[in-house]
């Protein structure tokens, strides 16, 4: 390895080198490394600590910030409402074309879109009973509301029974009608099956279905919604008041910007667009304060981890003088001792990265559990821990290794035993 | 090489000599002849700091001579490679080391299975060949004990059985019996006279007088200087 002497060639096949197979080589690291099992895991210990936190920091933070945008995704991100800007003199009238729905609803981003409006019935009350009973409570005032069919979808309606008004109802102004469940409770009515009927003011109707829940727009649980050309015919409503659009995820922003275009190419200044923050602001405030201090915590555990490899493989090359005497003497080269000594140190990192990587996901796993988070890690971090170990390992292990290499087989023998 | 051993040395040193670069140099080795032959058992003595250990790791090519030439089974190893020098020692060179120098924490037959690492060869049989020099050296029953839990006796002969794996040109004994009582050192100078009988090469380096008498030939070194003694 070091100098090397002009030979001749009957020389170089009459003696052949010392060598070693892959697998000796393992196996005399792996026997050296379980020679003092002890020492060996108290040296992988530092980093196990600084590989589990840094592990436990990366899915924590991926799993914190998923949770908030899985939230936003769920509902506010998709969610955009249009409606009239309140101008000096209240929202300007008939700022909403009837055809809004239909108009959104040709924007590439668009899932659902429907138009809905408070109805002025003025001072007609809701009830049940054509007959006003003294003994009990039969009038109610309830808010009535006008939806065009798509909006149901939009808002993502859940419907408890019956069915929900179509196009027909809306064309024909049918007086049909759908309950929100607070509204159904206070009417006293549970079913569609015995075809109940209310009065709105003086006019019946037809009940057609109970709604369970709805996601968006929650003044419909308490409120009757009528079909939208019914509202026009009968409470002789103007325009819509809003229209509340369902897009797809990420497409909420350029939806914002070009509805009002849509709906109002003449004049889109007098609509009011209420759409969801930016996604990633979210995303970078969560790292952002989270993190730092656990990062820089793993980052010290590490370096004292490789600290802590470098002095045990250190101490370890000095008290086994005598072994690498033996092992020159045997046939070992400077580079065979080198090679163990750094395959050991390696393999010390390599299995102090597993078991940080375990811990680091198990901890991910635990808090997520006692938090009742989704628990999501980057699939690279437990796979790169145990390579960062290992690199950790082969650098701690260098000098050490070459400390031993450098040692003269006789010195070796002498001093060591 | 088993035709050539036949006709030739298995070692040969022509004016060999060892000088270390202090200032002033130290001669360790002066001009050293010395022949060795197939089969034969011889002790090197001489009172400590004469050069004995010197004479042994050139020999054992763990040091290298500055000047005359060495030839081992017919090869100058002054033109051979560090590695090649390591080849030499792991096939042609079995080493028996004064404090034994076995592995503590592994038991008695991976320790004999150690000789082997450094040949580059494969597992196949080399449990096998272990127990076989285990049996020469009569500790078959010992195979699974730790070395801790040995005699020294039993230590050096388990040290013996790791040299004789694979069959060496040469066994090179530093001091074998020096950390051994008396009655121990008989066993293992028997054990030599056995090994001798079945036509093994061996040198031993020793200071005691007794035990240089038991070989076939001996030489002695004072200041570096070698001459036949006997």
């Amino acid at each position: 390895m070091l100098s090397r002497r002009p030979r001749t060639r009957s020389n170089r096949s009459a003696v052949p080198r010392s060598g070693i197979t892959i697998r000796d080589l393992f196996d005399e690291a792996i026997a050296g490394l379980f020679a003092r099992p002890g020492r060996t895991m108290l040296t992988v210990l530092g980093v196990v600590i600084g590989l589990a936190a840094l592990v436990a920091t990366l899915g924590l933070s991926r799993t914190a910030s998923n949770r908030i945008i899985g939230r936003f995704d769920e509902l506010a991100a998709t969610e955009i409402v249009v409606t009239a800007k309140p101008g000096p003199a209240g929202a300007e009238p008939e700022a909403l074309p009837w055809d809004a729905a239909a108009r959104l609803r040709r924007l590439n981003g668009v899932v659902a879109a429907g138009t809905l409006s408070a109805v002025d019935t003025g001072d007609a009350l809701v009830s049940t009973s054509p007959v006003s009973d003294p003994r009990s409570q039969t009038d109610f005032q309830l808010s009535v509301q006008a939806a065009s069919p798509g909006l149901f979808t939009a808002v993502r309606a859940d419907l408890e029974t019956g069915r929900l008004p179509d196009i027909g109802h809306s064309d024909r102004a049918d007086r049909v009608a759908v309950l929100g469940p607070g509204a159904a409770l206070r009417l006293g009515i549970t079913g569609v099956e015995q075809l109940p009927a209310i009065a709105i003011g003086d006019d019946l109707y037809l009940v057609i279905g109970i709604l369970r829940d709805v996601a968006r727009q929650p003044d419909l649980l308490g409120s009757i919604i009528i079909p939208e050309g019914t509202a026009r015919h009968d409470f002789g409503l103007a325009s819509p008041e809003l229209v509340a659009v369902e897009t797809q995820i990420g497409a909420a922003t350029l939806i914002a910007q070009q509805a009002p275009l849509a709906l109002r190419p003449d004049d889109p200044s007098i609509l009011k667009v209420a759409s969801p923050p930016e996604p990633q602001r979210v995303r970078e405030a969560v790292q952002s304060d989270l993190n730092v201090l656990f990062l820089l915590l793993g980052g010290v555990s590490l370096l004292v981890g490789a600290i802590g490899i470098a002095n045990v493989t250190l101490v370890s090359v000095i008290e086994r003088t005598g072994e690498i005497g033996l092992r020159r003497a045997i046939g070992a080269t400077r580079w065979h001792i080198a090679a163990q000594f750094l395959l050991e140190s390696t393999s010390m990192g390599v299995v102090g990265g597993i078991l940080g990587a375990s811990l680091g996901s198990l901890a991910v796993v635990a808090v997520s559990a006692y938090r009742d988070w989704t628990p999501v890690l980057d699939p690279a971090a437990p796979f790169l821990a145990p390579l960062v170990g290992g690199v950790i390992g082969l650098v701690s292990g260098t000098y050490p290794a070459l400390r031993g290499a450098r040692m003269e087989p006789v010195d070796a023998l002498r001093t060591g035993t | 090489m088993a035709e050539r051993r036949a006709t030739t040395s298995v070692l040969e040193l022509h004016e060999v000599g060892r000088r270390f670069g202090t200032d002033p140099p130290v001669h360790a080795l002066v001009d050293v002849d010395l022949r060795v032959d197939p089969g034969e058992w011889l002790a090197i003595s001489g009172p400590s700091g004469s050069g004995k250990s010197t004479l042994l790791n050139v020999i054992g090519c763990l040091d290298r001579h500055t000047s005359g030439t060495y030839l081992f089974d017919g090869v100058d190893t002054a033109t051979l490679s560090d590695g090649e020098r390591a080849g030499l020692r792991s096939r042609c060179i079995g080493f028996v080391f004064q404090s034994f120098h076995l592995l503590p924490h592994r038991p008695v037959l991976q320790n004999v299975m150690l000789a082997e690492v450094y040949r580059k060869q494969s597992h196949r049989g080399r449990r096998d060949r272990a127990l076989a020099a285990l049996e020469q050296v009569e500790l078959t029953h010992r195979a699974d004990f730790l070395p801790t839990r040995l005699s020294g006796g039993e230590q050096q002969r388990v040290a013996i059985a790791r040299a004789l794996v694979g069959s060496p040109s040469l066994l090179l004994c530093d001091e074998p019996t020096g950390n051994l009582d008396s009655r121990t050192t008989a066993s293992i100078i028997d054990l030599f006279e056995a090994l001798h009988q079945e036509g093994l090469t061996l040198i031993i380096v020793t200071h005691e007088e007794d035990i240089a008498a038991r070989a076939s030939r001996r030489v002695r070194i004072v200041d570096g200087s070698l001459t036949e003694a006997g």
